[in-house]
């Protein structure tokens, strides 16, 4: 009995340390193509053709920009903190590869003798660690502006910190109105909430329009990329990198937009859901409904990933007091209101 | 004072409250962009598609052979004197008995230069000349990293042999007619 557990608890050991690095494969892979995607989408949208001499249709230019920045010459300032200033890429990095761990991916795979689910750790208080994690990445940007030892690096950073700081209250609250709804912090929850009782975004429209405003802020995407403002106030808290340092930076960003979108469809979108299709009556292999699942969560993934470059290249950046009057006056108010009805009315319903 | 009848005066009312969360804009602003994703591009491929010239364009200089691959030019110094921009030199010599089949005329030019950098292709030369020894073709002076590299001489300006080397001499032709059947008018 004793070696029938271990062997399964090794097996379980196996099981999830693929799935990790398949996750951090995907979440690589992702925040690569989307860099081709993004130049490719501003360029369609400014009348352009995008990169297109890297392979077929430029497939090959995220490498070429990669093998790039790996060959740059690597400065370090003589007067930085040398610790910090390498812990700051780092931590963005971290930072944005561990939140995926608690997003379910797919379907749970029920084969005959174990289930398989494509999550790396089904939390309980998911979401929470979703922002915990995330207000740590502020962090990140702090220490690299600090360890700089550059005054313009140190005031972005602190332009940057916040930025987050502020939008993550509206978050947060706009957050509350969907645990009203779905009654658990737990991912897979609320997925599962959402394929008996449609989606979330059908109920909140204004709590997702306020979640995604944030994500953006959070995020640092444009309309709200005052931390690096590089063409008019400095190229920002990462000022002073270069080499692959810069790019842990601009690519943990990429990354963050990949889990934010993941976060985002699972809380609002109904995660892996299929829509108009009911998971529970499908009578094929379970490996192809996992399959299916994962795809339609890329899908959603990918429509969100669309969305935050279509509105880079919409629109110009705030300016800061327009950026914390939307954060403070605007977004806050809107979210409590929001939270309020929604607790108001669910109170009405239910007797 | 109205300077002009299209002028609009500046509207600086304070944003309403539906304004200042800026969504309704940045939605007219997205839709904006999504149709410019699907119009077409003015992108033209460089290597592989090329802008076609067009058929009055004046590019660099191309000293002519006749049919049977003779040198048009006489050093007559037309050219040189027609050239507002004084960018054209050459030496005039006397064609020694068996040069027949390489000049033809008495006199040819020993040497031609045409400075590249000088020249401001106004094609005044190619109307200049009473040889048809010289025009203006469709291609256009290559970069170069010195600036006695841009002072052509007549090796470089002379167009390829119209036996000898019939290819290149067709495609340095371009579109134009061949020398011996175009007829002075003016």
């Amino acid at each position: 009995m004793n070696q029938y557990l271990i062997a399964m608890d090794s097996w379980y050991i196996l099981e999830k340390l693929i799935l990790i690095g398949a996750l951090i494969g995907l979440s690589f892979f992702i925040a690569m193509y989307t860099t081709l995607a993004e130049r490719k989408i501003a360029g369609w949208m400014q009348d352009r053709m995008g990169p297109n001499r890297a392979g077929p249709f430029g497939i090959f230019q995220p490498l070429a920009d990669g093998g790039k920045l790996f060959f740059k010459e690597e400065i370090t300032p003589t007067s930085s903190n040398r610790f910090l200033f390498l812990l700051g890429p780092a931590l963005a990095m971290i930072v944005a590869l561990i939140t995926s761990t608690v997003i379910p991916w797919g379907a749970s795979y029920v084969g005959e003798t174990r289930t398989v689910a494509l999550q790396v750790a089904d939390v309980d208080m998911g979401i929470l660690i979703v922002f915990g994690i995330v207000s740590v990445g502020v962090y990140g940007i702090m220490i690299g502006g600090w360890a700089s030892n550059n005054k313009f690096s140190l005031l972005a950073a602190i332009r940057g910190a916040s930025q987050m700081v502020s939008y993550e209250l509206p978050m947060g609250l706009s957050l509350i109105a969907v645990l009203f709804m779905t009654g658990s912090l737990k991912m897979s929850a609320m997925v599962e909430y959402q394929m008996q009782h449609g989606w979330n975004v059908l109920y909140q429209p204004l709590g997702f329009l306020i979640f995604f405003v944030c994500a953006l802020a959070e995020c640092n995407r444009t309309p709200f990329d005052l931390p690096e403002a590089e063409n008019e106030l400095n190229f920002g808290y990462h000022q002073e990198y270069s080499s692959m340092k810069l790019g842990f930076y601009l690519f943990a960003e990429y990354i963050n937009m990949f889990v934010s979108s993941a976060v985002m469809a699972t809380l609002f979108f109904g995660g892996y859901d299929i829509p108009f299709f009911d998971e529970a009556a499908w009578q094929g292999s379970a490996l192809v409904l996992s399959a299916l699942t994962f795809a339609v969560m890329m899908a959603k993934v990918s429509f969100f990933l669309f969305l935050f470059i279509w509105i880079r290249w919409t629109i110009p950046r705030f300016r800061y007091d327009q950026l914390m009057n939307l954060g403070w006056k605007k977004l806050i108010p809107l979210a409590l209101i929001n939270m309020l009805i929604s607790a108001a009315l669910l109170l009405f319903l239910n007797k | 004072m109205q300077l002009t009848q299209r002028a609009k005066s500046v509207d600086r009312h304070p944003l309403t409250w539906l304004e200042s969360i800026y969504l309704w804009n940045i939605l007219k602003g997205m839709a904006i962009t999504l149709r410019h994703m699907f119009m077409k591009k003015a992108t033209i491929q460089y290597p592989e598609q090329q802008r076609t010239f067009s058929k009055v364009f004046r590019g660099l200089h191309v000293l002519n052979r006749d049919e049977a691959g003779r040198e048009n030019c006489t050093a007559c110094g037309l050219c040189a004197v027609a050239c507002p921009a004084e960018a054209i030199t050459m030496e005039a010599a006397e064609r020694q008995p068996g040069e027949e089949h390489l000049y033809r005329e008495e006199k040819y030019a020993a040497k031609y230069e045409i400075n590249m950098l000088r020249c401001i292709f106004c094609g005044l030369c190619e109307e200049a000349c009473p040889k048809d020894a010289i025009y203006l073709s469709q291609t256009f002076a290559p970069a170069n990293y010195a600036r006695k590299g841009f002072i052509y001489s007549k090796d470089e300006l002379l167009i390829p042999h119209p036996i000898n080397e019939r290819e290149a001499y067709v495609k340095a032709l371009g579109d134009r007619q061949p020398p011996h059947s175009t007829t002075h008018t003016n």
